[in-house]
């Protein structure tokens, strides 16, 4: 067993020396570069955090849509469905894959960018249809 | 001594002073305002006035394949300029003699470019208001310059457009379900090439816009200016991208589709509407294929800085904007 500080304190520690000592002692494409940093490390974190849960949906979602075996690799099966779409055996009228592939995106914006508007108004609206 | 440094940007400029700014004059303050392997930005000052270099250095990497060359594009700006597009000045083109690459030196506008600022200070407020119809006006003009004075250019159109995207897009090898369903969406609705092939600006976006305070001041990056569908450009600055997280605000973020067409209609212009929203699914597709090509650019060592590999993770923002043009919910 590894000892502490975990992954994500060490990444956390990291990307706050960035933010709070490197970013205001620097200017230019210097202090940038040092935000564009701190928020690659905050993508990890997410990354690790959230990617095991939304892997398996996304698994779970191709393989039933593929009408694949559920155990099938989640890079075979998105490379499989990407062959159904450019094909045209799918389409934005097959049943169910919208809907796959927007909870499939929307679980990728979680990692990458959790504040990008498009995402953000997703999140507050399904967030204003849960209360109603 | 690289031939990138500001101290033999700087030597260089001086040389050229008189062939600048009549009578010349002392070269001061070089300093890069931004640029990769293939091109650069320099301001500088010459005898005190504010002065603009963009050049690529010889021997460089070649341009990309899209790119009108920087030659073009000082031709391209003094063309638009006299249109009455606001552009800014050329004040010389670099020669083979000069020993500094290939560029132009262009005067250096006064305003703002970074779209965050332009969409949300409080001092452009006013700016804002006026912008959308300006940009409208700028584009009508732009269209509507004399193709028998401008430099030759590549023609395009949705088609070429869509399958050269979709060849650099399989040359990434990315699995990428939600990018076949745009490639798939947009050749089923091919609105066809445009009647006539017009100057088009091909990059014409917040970003690459100089503002102040009464509005727009200047278009600047012309490279990718090309002949080909007027509509591209109008679908092209509705990207989501552009906005800067003023969603509610199509064009730029700063103003809606109807000032952008009154502006452009009002200047000579006529819209279609419909191949606006085809290029801005086309335009929101091609903007994700070009993170996955920054990041491809620095998974080879092609480009090394940080920001060319993290924005490989801002492809799944086209992914979400394409799946609310084509699939809302």
């Amino acid at each position: 067993m590894q000892d502490h500080p975990t992954p994500d304190e060490l990444l956390d520690a990291v990307a706050s020396f960035l933010r709070e000592q490197v970013v205001p002692s620097t200017t230019g494409t210097a202090a940038y570069h040092a935000r564009v940093a701190a928020n690659a490390l905050d993508i990890v974190r997410r990354q690790l955090a959230l990617a095991p849960a939304a892997q398996q949906r996304e698994q779970a979602a191709l393989a039933a849509l593929l009408a694949a075996d559920a155990a099938s690799d989640v890079a075979q099966l998105n490379h499989a469905l990407c062959g159904r779409i450019a094909s045209g055996a799918m389409t934005l009228e097959t049943p169910g894959l919208t809907d796959a592939l927007w909870q499939i995106t929307l679980d990728k914006l979680a990692v990458d960018q959790p504040g990008y508007d498009t995402y953000a108004r997703h999140q507050a609206a399904a967030v204003q249809h849960k209360e109603r | 001594m690289s031939s990138d440094d500001a101290a033999h940007i700087t030597a260089g400029l001086q040389r050229l002073a008189g062939a600048i700014v009549p009578g010349g004059g002392e070269v001061t303050g070089v300093r890069r305002l931004s640029g990769g392997a293939s091109q650069q930005t320099w301001a500088f000052e010459l005898g005190g006035v504010p002065l603009v270099l963009r050049r690529a250095p010889s021997g460089g990497t070649t341009r990309g394949r899209l790119s009108a060359g920087l030659d073009a594009e000082a031709q391209l700006i003094a063309a638009a300029r006299a249109g009455g597009v606001p552009a800014p000045a050329i004040r010389h083109v670099l020669r083979p003699e000069d020993a500094l690459g290939t560029g132009f030196v262009m005067e250096h506008l006064h305003g703002e470019t970074l779209g965050r600022r332009i969409v949300r200070d409080a001092r452009f407020a006013a700016a804002r208001r006026v912008l959308a119809r300006q940009c409208g006006e700028a584009l009508a003009r732009i269209h509507a310059l004399p193709t028998q004075g401008l430099p030759a250019l590549r023609v395009g159109g949705p088609r070429a457009e869509l399958a050269l995207q979709l060849e650099v897009h399989r040359g990434h090898a990315t699995a990428r379900p939600v990018f076949e369903l745009a490639f798939q969406w947009l050749r089923a609705h091919d609105p066809g090439d445009a009647p006539r092939p017009v100057p088009v600006h091909g990059d014409f976006r917040n970003g690459n816009l100089m503002v102040d305070e009464r509005g727009l001041v200047g278009v600047l990056d012309w490279e990718l200016a090309h002949l080909g569908d007027p509509m591209e450009d109008l679908g092209w600055i509705c990207v989501n991208a552009w906005r800067f997280g003023a969603g509610e605000l199509p064009v730029g973020g700063f103003g809606t589709r109807d000032d952008l067409f009154a502006g452009y209609e009002a200047a000579g212009g006529r819209v279609d509407a419909q191949r606006v929203r085809h290029w801005e699914v086309l335009g929101t597709l091609k903007w994700g294929v070009v993170c996955e090509t920054m990041l491809q650019a620095w998974r080879t060592g092609h480009e090394r800085d940080l920001e060319k590999a993290v924005i490989g993770r801002r492809a799944s923002e086209s992914e979400i904007d394409l799946l609310t043009l084509l699939a809302p919910r």
